[in-house]
């Protein structure tokens, strides 16, 4: 069966180059970069190139670069690094759980921790951020862009209350990487946290950007890496993967890669809004990245239409999966405001520097009859039709 | 599929068979929710819905090489199960959730899922037998080979639609050939216990389950307590809830008296429990309320069937006729012990199910 894989949000294969750039560092170049002698020296160079072609891509010195296991341990390490009992920390309703459930372990701990709303297509007000600080407000951590609409958030002018209320301000730009340029002086700041395998870097692999001179208290103890900010020895293959991922992210913005997609989804988008009834573009006029749409078909279950085209050979997603893989309605669909079931009715599909117009079509070729199987099967589609007449 | 072995052994027989098998294993309900509150345990291992017991699926549907998902219905089952169960007890009855969930969940939801994702039938692991009656045209539900694994009392609810879109691959094994079946087939749970409780309710502490459900609900216990009465009228005590009792309980009553007291009857609207003698507990007679028939189209006249009256009950010889609107009236040969209302009565023709209702 032709597969069409569009779920990149969720992860990125790994590019041939990418993959090329690592090998190496499986079997040849093994040495521990702490090492003093000609192997530990090859790997440390190797990071060391990595470090800054990562902090290339978001306009930051290498020395600002600290590599995690991924994206969910760079935003711990902002949070748990600053925030101590006592802080009051603001953070938004949508972001992803490695900071909604970081913040609620922070409230467990004894920090005070506001959760600022977002409007109906899921924009965080920077003003309302500046409603929510307090005398002790230590940490502000707003994402760049959204998993699951792909919304960009108005960083800069977040990073202005932050620097005004003299608080630290971090950003998940975990989705925002490689689609948006970054920029850590022109959004104002202090940290933010990357994932390579969301721009086709290995999984496992991810960084935080901490601006010189914060003190970070460490997740873990043991050795110096990492200018002591994160102990462990170093995952040389996944560091050189990330750093090699970077410089082709930071390359698509000029060499038309990312206009591309940007073509590809908006091709999606008119699609199925000209031709399938019931329709609409989750956060459609808001800023977003260019390689996702999140559309609502009305009277439909999002979880049997996930399955239905992933039987046909397409790759999508709906929500979050829990723990034993069912999905659960979209904490961000519900935070703007959308009824459960057009949360539960709403698909994201979202592209990669792999996906082709023929992966596109493959989509748009079958997505008429799956949508109209279900709601022929729909009892709410039915209900709706009679009514209708 | 459930993680357990008979699903799984269906989904390989089926699969075995070349047919193009998709697994589904619904996710019904979170069993951390009351985890460790209100007398509920904290482990969590090993019942439904346990993440364990979907890591188990999923390893069957990898060892197949077939689709597998995930389907969350949690918030119909809390609605269409859950919530009556509760709400049963605490009106004085003794529910059948099994049976719900079949007519809500498995038979319903499940099978609108598969046919959306482009499956014409559902296959489950349950012991019964499903046939077409060229004669009568009717879909018919049947007794299993396997009499100890009898489920046909917890499938009285299912429609001519929804037998038709059914398959019940183990109606004609026995259980350990079934075991002997997932063994060949290399399914590492071959030994895997049968599951028995109810999958929601740990260790079969229904009461604690429900304090818990309410407290987190927010809901205040409703005060059921009341009066212990004789048939002929006599208060002899008093007692805590009607929730906490049964038909045919004996233990518990807190009075203490010559001969063996038994529940007799549970007055849910005037809070009273009714005891008597153990031939007090006898009944020729029961009233069965919507109706679901199987083997007929409708009940016009009296029928002799065997009816079954609990999940452990021998079904016994009885009539069943028409006794107006969507009841029926049942008269046994011989006194039936422990006629509980709450419970489903379901009637057969030797192997037949004709059809069945709840006991009112």
């Amino acid at each position: 069966m032709r597969r069409a894989y569009l779920d990149n949000n969720a992860t990125t294969p790994v590019l041939p180059e990418v993959l090329v750039a690592m090998q190496p560092f499986f079997l040849e170049e093994f040495g521990n970069a702490s090492s003093i002698h000609h192997h530990g020296q090859h790997t440390r160079a190797a990071i060391e190139h990595a470090r800054e072609n990562v902090a290339q891509l978001l306009g930051a010195r290498s020395s600002e670069i600290v590599f995690t296991s991924g994206g969910t341990e760079a935003d711990n390490l902002a949070l748990f690094g600053l925030a101590q009992p006592g802080d009051h920390v603001i953070t938004s309703t949508i972001e992803h759980h490695a900071v909604l459930n970081a913040c609620k372990r922070l409230e467990q701990i004894g920090c005070e921790v506001t959760y600022v709303s977002v409007d109906g297509q899921g924009i965080v007000d920077p003003d309302e951020v500046h409603r929510a600080l307090r005398p002790n407000t230590k940490l502000i951590s707003i994402m760049a862009a959204n998993n699951e609409t792909g919304v960009v958030q108005r960083i800069a002018d977040i990073g202005t209350v932050a620097a005004e209320a003299d608080a630290y301000f971090h950003t998940d730009a975990v989705q925002a990487a490689g689609k948006v340029p970054i920029d850590v002086a022109a959004w104002k700041c202090d940290l933010l946290s990357i994932s390579g395998h969301k721009i086709h870097a290995p999984q496992g692999i991810g960084a935080l950007y901490v601006r010189k001179g914060t003190l970070l208290q460490p997740l873990f103890y043991g050795g110096r890496h990492e200018r002591s900010r994160r102990a462990g020895t170093e995952n040389v293959p996944g560091i050189v993967g990330l750093g090699k991922a970077a410089e082709i992210a930071l390359n698509g913005f000029s060499d038309g890669s990312v206009a591309r997609i940007s073509e590809l989804r908006d091709r999606i988008e008119t699609f199925v809004t000209e031709t399938i009834e019931l329709v609409g573009v989750n956060s459609g006029m808001a800023s977003r990245v260019p390689n996702t749409t999140n559309i609502y078909f009305d009277c439909i279950e999002g979880e049997a239409m996930v399955i239905a085209l992933d039987l046909k050979g397409i790759a999508v997603s709906t929500g979050a999966a829990c723990s034993s893989g069912a999905i659960e309605p979209s904490h961000v669909l519900t935070a703007m405001g959308l009824s459960g079931d057009r949360a539960r009715a709403s698909i994201r599909f979202s592209l990669g520097k792999q996906n082709t117009k023929e992966d596109v079509d493959l989509l748009l070729g079958i997505l008429p009859e799956v949508v109209g199987r279900l709601r022929e099967l729909s009892p709410v589609y039915n209900r709706r039709t009679v009514v209708g007449r | 599929m459930s993680g357990g072995v008979d699903s799984s052994t269906v989904a390989a027989m089926l699969r075995a068979e070349g047919n193009n098998v998709i697994g589904l294993t619904m996710q019904l309900w979170n069993q951390r929710r009351l985890a460790g509150s209100h007398g509920m345990p904290e482990a969590v291992h090993g019942r439904c819905c346990s993440l364990d017991d979907v890591y188990d699926a999923r390893r069957v549907a990898e060892t197949l090489g077939i689709p597998y998902y995930v389907v969350n219905q949690e918030s119909r089952f809390e609605h269409d199960v859950v919530r009556p169960f509760v709400e049963e007890y605490l009106s004085g009855r003794t529910p059948i959730p099994c049976s719900l969930c079949n007519n809500h969940l498995k038979f319903d939801q499940l099978i609108l899922t598969a046919r959306q994702i482009g499956a014409d039938l559902l296959a489950t692991g349950h012991y019964a037998r499903v046939e077409h009656d060229p004669d009568s045209g009717r879909w018919l539900l049947k007794r299993p080979v396997d009499r100890a694994k009898d489920q046909t009392y917890f499938l009285f609810g299912l429609t001519q639609e929804q037998l038709s879109r059914t398959l019940f691959p183990l109606g004609e094994m026995t259980k350990p050939e079934v075991r002997e079946l997932a063994k060949q087939h290399k399914l590492a749970l071959a030994e895997k216990p049968d599951s028995q409780e109810i999958c929601f309710v740990p260790n079969g502490d229904y009461k604690s389950f429900i304090d818990a459900y309410l407290e987190e609900q927010g809901e205040a216990l409703p005060d059921t307590s009341g009066e212990l009465v004789t048939s002929s009228g006599d208060v002899i005590g008093e007692h805590s809830g009607v929730h906490n009792f049964t038909v045919g309980q004996r233990k518990g009553l807190g009075v203490a008296t010559g001969s063996p007291l038994y529940v007799i009857q549970i007055r849910g609207d005037k809070r009273e429990v009714v005891v008597g003698s153990g031939e007090d507990l006898m009944s020729k007679t029961l009233t069965a309320k919507r109706l679901n028939w199987i083997s007929i189209s409708e009940l016009t006249e009296p029928v002799r069937v065997t009816a079954k009256i609990r999940h452990r009950h021998e079904p016994a010889a009885a009539t069943v006729e028409p006794a107006g609107g969507d009841q029926a009236l049942v008269t046994f040969d011989q006194p039936q012990r422990a006629v509980t209302p709450g419970q489903a009565v379901v009637f057969y023709q030797d192997d037949v199910v004709v059809g069945g209702g709840w006991i009112g």
